[in-house]
């Protein structure tokens, strides 16, 4: 072990010293590092919010931390700010290792990540003052808008170039995910943002679209943004990082083109389901609801083609923790992704939606599938990009726990809220006089509220402990490092 | 022709393709081909971490 981290660290020094680095790995530890600052400050907010819905005293009548306004700075902070740099991150670092290239060009990649956190920072400054397009999940003023716009087109460019160098003659898979997220990602921000300024130095503006269309046009983009950001990117990422984790192929390469193509023909449709029962034409949100059945059949297959690509090496659960990460994460990307196309349903949805079990939803997938992807794939990078061993692994082991039982009280919580406020919501009493009142419905919510914001703080309680353990291992990869160059310089000295 | 018209061929279209990418996936021609893409997360240069167990060539799978 000793001897092989030494190794590591010679090859470092005498590789960093010497000559360039083969690959841009620079590039992949700054977006890592931010993906870790933004993850904490993310989930900090959120906690705060959940407790704000647990105990609205937290308000303090301090505009700036009401819940409309830290709710967009959360949302943005943990989908953007985390899951976009680990996106970042991871695609730079794949598209690198399989192509066998150096990354297209350096100037344009750190200006991708200049770009990116300063549209990331000043979004969620904006929104605690006040500044939102109102559009979820595209909340920013159209000045950040048009930074994002560019920031993601020169992103673009890097990847496509990247892949045009590269020195194998196929494209792997996993790069196929990642650029359709880039391409996706492109159209939707694009489409869904077009609009108006009130005038050349007014941060508001009026979006080009209007009515039902305008509503469609937001979920269009909403759920794309979750089918392509949140989904077909961390495909990506596991179909990378599972395999070289668990030292085999993916286990049917075949069957990940389905799920790429299928994916990318269905995902467009569905947006709809989010607009059941409103000024919608009928047909339109009948159609969204089948696409979003048919879309359980790639998830599956999907989740399937990760979880057996385990098979033959499932003993390495019992001892390796990065991997009880990945399998995780695929057992709940299974799990949303069947909840989904349930809730997509009309009569489902009648219950489920304008109800916490949405909100449920949206974690399940976000933090049982989109986090703990992420996470596993962090602990497989950083000791490589820093060329030492993580600081500890009993934390991976307790980062785990503490996500795992984090999520499930988090989303159990939320299924009894959601489904309780929906049932209370529509119960009559026999005379047809709705059964309950409002406030009713509300004080219901306190239980689960607080059990949800207790989840959440043990999932905010096991990315901290993955900050403290990835900080030490820089220290440590540091340290062992200086300790090299000093034997170095004083064999050097003694020749 | 009414531009709905083309909408509607033009997911027609889109679903053919689709099919024709099912069908391509599965023929035998594209075997040998699936076969080394599957193999490129391995035959990277290796960092100095991944120790030659974890990286031998997996050929368990089709």
């Amino acid at each position: 072990m000793v001897a092989s981290s030494a190794l590591g660290s010679t090859l470092g020094s005498t590789l960093g010293s010497t000559q360039v680095e083969q690959y841009n790995y620079d590039i992949v530890r700054k977006f890592t590092i931010m993906a870790l600052v933004w993850g904490v400050l993310g989930m900090t907010a959120g906690v705060y919010i959940a407790s704000e819905l647990a105990w609205p005293f937290l308000n303090f009548d301090i505009a700036e931390i009401t819940f409309g306004r830290l709710r967009p700075v959360h949302t943005t902070l943990v989908i953007f700010g985390f899951g976009g740099s680990a996106l970042f991150a991871t695609s730079y670092y794949v598209v690198q290792r399989t192509c066998q290239t150096r990354l297209f060009s350096d100037g344009m990649a750190n200006f991708t990540f200049w770009g990116w956190n300063l549209s990331v920072g000043l979004a969620a400054i904006s929104y605690m003052f006040g500044y939102t397009q109102a559009r979820e999940y595209a909340e920013m003023v159209w000045p950040i808008d048009l930074l994002i716009a560019v920031t993601w087109v020169v992103y673009l460019v890097i990847y496509v170039m990247t892949l045009r160098k590269r020195s194998q003659p196929h494209i792997y898979v996993a790069n196929w995910f990642f650029i359709a997220f880039i391409l996706a990602t492109a159209l939707l921000h694009i489409f869904n943002n077009m609009a108006v300024p009130v005038h050349m130095f007014s941060l508001e503006s009026y979006s080009l679209h209007a009515g039902v269309q305008d509503a469609m046009t937001q979920w269009w983009y909403g759920h794309n943004a979750v089918g392509f950001f949140l989904t077909a990117a961390f495909l990506g990422m596991m179909y990378y990082f599972i395999p070289k984790q668990v030292g085999r192929p993916v286990y049917s390469y075949r069957l990940s083109i389905i799920h790429f193509w299928a994916l990318i023909f269905l995902y467009m449709w569905v947006g709809g389901h989010h607009l059941h029962w409103t000024a919608l034409p009928d047909w339109t949100s009948t159609l969204a609801a089948g696409f979003s059945i048919l879309l359980l059949m790639p998830s599956w297959g999907g989740m399937i083609n990760g979880i057996m690509t385990l098979s033959g090496a499932w003993d390495k659960l019992r001892s390796d923790p990065i991997i009880r990460f990945m399998v995780v994460s695929l057992s709940f990307y299974g799990m949303s992704t069947f909840e989904g196309p349930l809730m997509s349903l009309k009569s489902v949805n009648a219950l489920s939606h304008y109800t916490d079990w949405t909100v449920g939803h949206v974690h399940s997938g976000a933090l049982g599938w989109v986090a703990m992807i992420s996470f596993g794939s962090f602990y497989h990078l950083i000791p490589r990009l820093w060329g030492t061993k993580m600081y500890s692994e009993a934390l991976i082991f307790a980062h785990f726990w503490l996500a795992t039982i984090g999520i499930v009280l988090y989303i159990t919580a939320l299924w009894v809220a959601g489904i309780g406020q929906g049932l209370l919501l529509r119960a009559f009493d026999e005379y047809g006089n709705l059964a309950y009142t409002f406030i009713e419905t509300v004080s219901f919510l306190h239980q689960p509220y607080v059990i949800r914001a207790f989840g959440g703080a043990l999932f905010l309680t096991g990315t901290l402990l993955m900050g403290y353990n990835t900080v030490m291992t820089i220290r440590k990869a540091k340290k062992e490092q200086s300790e090299i160059d000093a034997k170095v310089a004083a064999k050097l000295a003694n020749a | 022709m009414d531009l709905n018209d083309i909408r509607s061929w033009y997911t027609v279209v889109l679903f053919a393709v689709f099919i024709g990418i099912v069908l391509w996936a599965w023929s035998g021609s594209t075997k040998r081909r699936f076969h080394d893409a599957s193999q490129l997360p391995f035959n990277e240069v290796e960092h100095p971490l991944d120790s030659s167990e974890d990286n031998k060539k997996g050929d368990h799978h089709e």
